[in-house]
């Protein structure tokens, strides 16, 4: 990841309080990869001894998260997206797209097309909409996958609001059987996952990363300091739109179907509750959000169908009200950090 | 030429109607900066309550003319009570917070309303479509046209002459854009702003319901009306300018106008157009046609 300062400058180094802060949080003992690496392992059982539909709820889930995790980028830096089912929805459709139109089967082919698809159509989006703040930037994000969504719903030959359905992917060129397909999937996701949110940690670590809170802080200050704000935005809205992309595609492989209601507003209003579920303190947050929501829907609509929207906004308003930080602030120790970092 | 009428008449009938469902989310966030989501879920409760209310009055065999009353009586049912339990009871707490934070909190009452929606009426649709019939048609150049839309026409214009006038000539109103220009001052001089910020909202709330009622007997009504309506009048407001009422009609006029003529035109695109429009106006200027830029806080 390249420097987000110009060449030639190096991250300006400062001997106040609040950097020895930020030295002190990095030097406390962190057990992220030992506890992302027994998440792994645990996944993975979970694959051999928990039946096989729970085992779908879960690979949902992490797809979920990775849209969620790239959320949480942007919400570190302040900017919340109402929008991030656009790249959820085009990393979908090109996973459907590229199996039918142009033959493309192989199933790490099509999550590197949706991530490159999604990352350039974020730059595109990002160009405009790293220019804008707060309500305007959550309203821009709102109106741009709104109108992939009213694209996608007048457009027949996509099969309009029935939607399209995606081949099964292959692994490796071998065609699986579709119990078989579902595992392979499950354990891609999962590996898929953990290298996301290992990389994830390391970048929110870097200078790079810790700009991102500057920027919520006050982002003029930033700008003093020699960074370029609007670059930053810009990057982070690529990453998070290449996150959500290769949760479009898994979740498409997995479902076997896209429609377009991947892009409608309240598909990205649930990766905003995963966000503020979990919290953004850690890569973990977000990820701990989106398995909570998809253990607890797939029971919720199960039993209580029309209670389901009424627990979502209830308990929405618990964690605006009780839990800033979202659920991950119970689970960490009071550390020294200073500043709480939710919203 | 006909084309060029039907556009015009079906850009008019709906810009009088996404003016009539924005304008209340516009009025909630010129005053108390709020941009409510849930706007859409008293729409869709004015669209739920008068379409059971026009069902139970037809089925009294009362007068049919009487029951266009039915509809500002539904909005204003629910302004009072849904409207102001939930500034009272919820929002309060809340102001001085972030805008982003409101959106949130506002974004959770829409999903609790969603289910106590289809709690109370169930998921089966509603229809309520004899006020739209009774009116009949009229032939306008050759185009026979639904009296019912005509006057969704006279309605807009005639809310937003009684808003003007309130705005401007009437006390509350104009406590009201005094509190709109600057808040902190108008406390200063003495405005008690608590009643102010109750009324709005309320008032806000009332002009949604107004919305799905005056819509309820055009549509079938089902769960989900709100989120549709939500983003477009989102749309709308942003367009001209978040906390104008001006704006809203303008916002309402130029999206309108749009989708008219691309239904006609080019409908493959007919939704699209409306948020296009809202992308194209704040890539140019941010903060809508008619709202005053922000001062960027160091």
């Amino acid at each position: 990841m390249s420097s987000a300062f110009p060449p030639g400058k190096s991250m300006p180094t400062s001997s106040t309080a609040e950097a020895a802060g930020v030295h002190e949080f990095v030097a406390a003992r962190d057990y992220t990869a030992l506890a992302l690496t027994l998440g792994l392992i645990g996944a993975l059982l979970c694959a051999t001894f928990v039946p096989a539909y729970l085992r779908f709820v879960l690979e949902l889930a992490l797809a979920n998260g990775l849209v969620a995790m790239g959320l949480m980028v942007l919400m570190r830096a302040g900017l919340v997206s109402f929008g991030q089912g656009l790249y959820f929805c085009i990393g979908g459709y090109t996973a459907a797209l590229a199996g039918t139109a142009l033959g493309v089967r192989d199933v790490f082919a099509l999550l590197a097309m949706g991530a490159a698809v999604c990352a350039l159509v974020g730059f595109l989006c990002g160009l405009l909409i790293a220019r804008y703040r707060e309500i305007f930037f959550a309203m821009l994000t709102l109106a741009f996958t709104m109108v992939l969504y009213g694209l996608l719903v007048n457009n027949e030959r996509l099969g309009s609001t029935d939607g399209y359905n995606v081949l099964p992917a292959r692994f490796f060129a071998s065609e699986l059987s579709p119990d078989k397909f579902q595992l392979a999937l499950f354990v891609l996701t999962c590996a898929l996952v953990y290298v996301v949110a290992l990389g994830l940690d390391r970048y929110l670590r870097s200078p790079m990363g810790y700009l991102g809170e500057a920027i919520r802080e006050n982002e003029l200050r930033v700008e003093y300091l020699g960074a370029s704000v609007r670059r930053l935005v810009l990057i982070k809205y690529v990453i998070a739109g290449a996150l959500a992309g290769l949760g479009g595609v898994l979740t498409a492989l997995a479902v076997g179907h896209v429609d377009p209601d991947l892009a409608n507003w309240t598909t990205s209003g649930e990766f905003l509750f995963m966000a503020l579920l979990g919290g953004i303190e850690h890569v973990g947050a977000p990820l701990l959000g989106a398995i909570i929501l998809g253990v607890v829907r797939s029971y919720a609509l199960e039993y209580v169908p029309y209670l389901w929207q009424m627990m979502l906004g209830a308990t929405m308003l618990a964690i605006i009200v009780f839990l800033p930080d979202g659920l991950w602030s119970i689970m960490k120790r009071r550390q020294k950090v200073g500043k709480t970092v939710g919203i | 030429m006909l084309t060029v009428l039907s556009i015009v008449l079906d850009g008019l009938v709906y810009s009088s109607w996404l003016f009539i469902v924005s304008v209340g989310l516009t009025l909630v966030y010129g005053v108390m900066r709020i941009v409510n989501v849930a706007h859409g879920s008293f729409y869709a409760l004015g669209a739920y309550l008068m379409a059971s209310a026009a069902g139970y009055y037809f089925a009294r065999g009362l007068p049919p003319a009487g029951v266009y009353v039915l509809i500002p009586l539904a909005a204003a049912l629910i302004g009072l009570s849904v409207g102001l339990t939930l500034e009272r009871g919820l929002l309060r707490f809340f102001y001085g917070r972030k805008e982003i934070v409101l959106v949130l909190v506002t974004y959770a009452v829409f999903l609790i309303l969603e289910d106590v929606i289809k709690l109370v009426w169930g998921v089966d649709p509603y229809y309520a479509a004899d006020p739209y019939r009774l009116l009949g048609t009229v032939d306008i150049g050759g185009l026979p046209y639904a009296v019912y839309d005509l006057c969704l026409i006279g309605a807009a214009g005639a809310l937003g002459a009684l808003l003007w006038w309130g705005l401007n000539r009437a006390r509350l109103g104009r406590l009201l854009v005094a509190v709109i220009h600057d808040r902190e001052m108008s406390v200063a001089m003495g405005v008690n702003v608590t009643p102010i910020f109750a009324a709005t909202f309320v008032l806000g709330a009332a002009l949604g319901a107004l919305g799905g009622a005056l819509t309820a007997p055009e549509i079938s009504v089902v769960p989900g009306v709100g989120a549709e309506v939500i983003v477009l009048a989102f749309a709308v407001v942003v367009t001209g300018g978040l906390g104008s009422i001006a704006g809203a009609g303008l916002g309402a006029l130029i999206v309108g106008l749009a989708r008219a003529a691309v239904i006609h035109l080019v409908p493959s695109i007919e939704l699209f157009v409306v948020y296009v429009v809202m992308a194209a106006v704040l890539a140019l200027r941010p903060q809508g046609l008619f709202a005053a830029a922000a001062v960027r806080k160091i």
